[in-house]
Parts: structure tokens; sequence; C-alpha cells
């Protein structure tokens, strides 16, 4: 009966209808995600300073995300009298955007991705680079001078981090030999000593701290430094533009922990592959393995913005432009000798 | 030699690391947060919360009018008028502390001579309307009545260190 209704809709329609369940079946639990990583950054910080962290909401504070987002959405979006209204508006939607059009390429399991595309590491590294432009448009169109400070500093220090990004990339693009995100995790085939991090150590660290940078997070987050700018680029924006802005930063969050898990932990792949007997839960690729590895990289975030002071501006471009750039330039090498002298686990 | 060992030190993250072990520990340490409304620090008796004016035990009011409660109040809190009452004594016709402009210092417990105007272990109270926060003569009696007691016995506890 329910199939009849099904095949009653055009072939193109059904394929529409397909793509868009599985976008709501990727942005629901993400949005979830997102909402929790709020509360978890609490909680976590809460603790690492002796805290609990919030707890009135709901059984041990587990509603607070949910009393968080209503407040946000009954707030009043007030638009300064004199900022440019469009481009205001249009700016955390240019935030968010790519932090959510990137999940299109990330496989959470063998086969499962919403459009597995041969170019899927440079797309997601063109949409991450779009990111920077709803934070420049933000501070701009806020008319504030907080705001515009702000954002210059985002601008810079994302330009800054995006190459040492892009090169660490580079490296897991010559041990994979591919830009399809499926068949990097694939060529990670093996247990735990065959994951890209061991042959790619340096860049992998490059890479994590460099997405810390990407997505202002402490230590880096010079774009908000509350004594000197207040808030930084989002400082005129309330109710639901502001909280935009918020899901943007979180959404990135969790994507830059999926990718390291990806690129450099083998994604889905079982750390115990080969190790425990055939037909075993641990031993199999599974959308858990993913998920604990993303969710490690998540809390190193939190780990990250509970240890470190923030970094002085300076500090900020002399690692990213004199340490990082260098240190992935050399390694690259490295790994060109070791591809060409067929030293290492890569099978090219 | 010390440069050399700056760079491999920097180049394994050892400081980072250090400071990660640190918020690492403490992330498992025992919690010392207080569930206010539920649990409660201790209070010295020493505390300055609300303020209250006490009386002898046969009923007769401490102040005596002195205004040196109104002299030493560094915030103008304290406003007295005072008149000869009908036994000859001197008491206040008015007594009023203005708690929006106390600062909570004590300075006029310390420099009453009689012991009448005191600060209360009371710190959970709000004022809902404008003037409410005008703290009256008779207000001031009726804390003092109702924790005569408590204050007191606060007022016993630290007298050893007066």
């Amino acid at each position: 009966m329910g199939l009849d209704v099904w095949n009653w809709f055009p072939a193109d329609a059904q394929t529409l209808l397909l793509i868009l369940g599985k976008i709501i079946l990727i942005l629901i639990p993400l949005m979830l995600c997102v909402a929790y990583i709020t509360y978890a950054e609490r909680k976590i910080i809460g603790y690492m300073q002796i805290r609990i962290g919030p707890n009135r909401v709901g059984p041990r504070g587990w509603l607070q995300p949910i009393a968080d987002a209503m407040k946000l959405m009954f707030k009043e979006v007030i638009i300064p009298t004199k900022s440019d209204k469009f481009l205001f508006l249009i700016a955390p939607v240019l935030s968010i955007m790519p932090a959510l059009a990137a999940w299109a390429v990330i496989p959470f399991d063998r086969g499962m991705v919403l459009t597995d595309v041969n170019a899927g590491l440079l797309y997601i590294l063109a949409l991450t680079s779009i990111g920077v432009y709803g934070v420049i448009i933000a501070g701009w169109a806020s008319n504030s001078k907080y705001a515009i400070l702000s954002s210059l500093r985002v601008g810079a220090q994302i330009v800054a981090y995006e190459i040492a990004m892009g090169f660490a990339l580079v490296g897991v693009l010559m041990a994979s030999g591919s830009l399809n995100m499926s068949d990097i995790v694939e060529g990670q085939a093996g247990g735990i000593s065959s994951w890209y991090i061991w042959p790619l150590l340096p860049l992998f660290f490059v890479y994590f701290i460099s997405g810390v940078a990407e997505t202002n997070r402490a230590p880096f987050d010079v774009a908000e430094g509350e004594s000197e700018i207040v808030a930084g680029f989002h400082v005129e924006y309330s109710g639901m533009a502001f909280a935009v802005f918020f899901l943007a930063e979180y959404a990135n969050i969790i994507l830059i922990s999926s990718l390291t898990a990806l690129l450099f932990l083998g994604g889905w792949l079982s750390p115990f592959e080969g190790m425990v007997d055939a037909g075993h839960w641990l031993g199999e690729t599974s959308l858990f393995w993913f998920f604990a590895k993303a969710c490690f990289f998540a809390f190193c975030f939190l780990w990250f913005r509970a240890t470190f002071p923030r970094y002085r501006y300076d500090q900020i471009m002399r690692l990213g432009w004199k340490v990082f750039i260098p240190v992935t330039i050399v390694w690259l090498f490295v790994e060109a000798v070791m591809v060409v002298a067929e030293v290492g686990p890569w099978a090219v | 030699m010390n440069t050399i060992k700056h760079f491999i030190k920097s180049f394994l993250f050892w400081e980072l690391l250090q400071g990660l072990a640190v918020t690492g520990k403490y992330l498992f340490a025992k919690k010392i947060t207080i569930q206010y409304p539920e649990e409660k620090t201790p209070m010295s008796p020493r505390f300055r919360g609300l303020h209250a004016l006490r009386r002898y035990a046969n009923g007769e009011e401490r102040c005596i009018a002195c205004k040196l409660c109104e002299a030493v109040c560094p915030a103008l809190a304290i406003t007295i008028d005072s008149e000869e009452r009908e036994d000859g004594t001197r008491r206040t016709t008015r007594y009023d502390i203005d708690l929006f402009k106390c600062i909570y210092c004590g300075f006029c417990e310390e420099a009453c001579p009689v012991d009448s105007i005191v600060e209360t272990h009371i710190f959970e109270y709000h004022f809902e309307e404008a003037g409410t926060q005008i703290m009256t003569k008779e207000k001031l009696l009726e804390i003092g009545d109702k924790y005569e007691q408590e204050i007191a016995a606060n007022k016993q506890a630290d007298a050893a260190y007066r």
C-alpha cells in the first residue's frame, strides 16, 4: 500500500525526496550534537575547574541546551540603525551554510554518505574557506569598531592557518592517492598501525591545531577577545541571528573533529582489525568507531579551552606562518622521499 | 644547548601536555560546588547582613539617638531624628536606613555605644516596590525582636575578640 504511493511519484521526484530525507537524517542528529556539545562544553570545563556545571534544567541539566535554544528563539533580533541590513542578516547564513554543506561528503560508515563525490576533500576545503566570509561580512555590516577589528583578526588568522591546513591535507592526499573521502578511509584499512596518523604524525598535529585555529576556538579565540573587543564580530547580534553564529561555530568543531578522525584515524575502521576473531564487533567497521574518534577530538577542543590561555595575536601569526607552514613543507618532502623509496604503508 | 632543549620541548608539546595533564586530573577531582538554595556555607558570627535595632530585656529600645552611626556611615545611608520623650530620656522618632545606599561595612554596629544597631545573618531579601528599600525604625525593631536570641548569641561569640 505504502509502496504504491511511493511508485506514484515520478522517478526524479523520488530521487529528490530520497536526497531530502537523507539530508534531514544528517542535519537533525547534527543539530542535536551541536546543542549537546554546548552542554558538554559547560559540563567538562566546569568539571576541570572543580565545578559541576549546569544541573538545574531537567535531570542533571540535560534539558539546558533546549532551554537555551528556546530563550534565543524568543529574543528580539536587534538590527543596528546604521548597519547594512541585508548583509547584517545574510552574514550568519553565510557562516552556517558551509558548516552544514560540508557534511554532504562526510562518510559516516562504509557507503553511508550523502554524495560519494571523487573531489570530496577539495569540496570540504573549498567550503571551509567560505566560512570566513560570514565572519568578515558580519563584522563589516555591523558598523561597529569592535566587530570590524575582530573580523579583521579572524580574516588574517583563518587565511594563515588555511595554508598550513591545506598543506597537511596534501600529505593525506599523497598517502591515499585519492580525493574521495571513502577511498581515503579505506586506504587506512588493516588496524591501528595502518592509520595515516603514524607516517603523517607532524601533519596530524598541524592539521588538528590549525583546525582549532580555523574554528576560532581557545587558545586561538582572539576573535572574541572579551577584554579588548567585547565579543568580537558578533557584538551587535542578538537572538536567533547570534544563535546561528553559535551553531556554525559548534558545527565547525564537530566537522573538524570528524575530518581529523576520517583523514588520520581511519574513520569508521576498527583499531582492532585483524587482532580479534573475525565477526567480533570490536574488529568490525562501524558507525561507533567513527563516532568515538570524532568525540575524542571534540573533547580535545573543550579540553584545550579549559587549559590554555589565549595566544597573543603576533604569536598566532608566528605559529601559523613561521612554524606550521615550514613544518608541513618539510614533512611533505620527507613523505615524497618515502613514497618514491616505497617505505611506508601506502600502496602507490 | 638550552636552545636545542627548548626546541625539542616545543616540538614534543611538552609544556602543553603538562598543562593538559593538570586539567585532566581535575576533571576527575572531587567537586567543591555548594548547591546554593539546598546547601549553604557556614557563616561567621561577624557576618554583616540586614540591619536590626535591638531592645533591652525589659522591652526598652536600646537606641539613645546619639547619632554616632549616622555620623560614621560612609554612605550616608542613615537618617535619624530625635526628641525628648515624656520620661525625659532622648529617643529617636525616626531611624531610616536606605539599603540602596548602605554598603554593609558594619561601621554603625561598631560605633554604637549601646549595641543597638546590629547587622544580622539575613542576606536573602528583596524589594518589590520602590521605597520599600528604606528600613524604618518599626521594621528594624521588628527584625531585632524576631532574631534577638541569634543576635545575642553572635555578639557573645564575638565578644572575646573585641
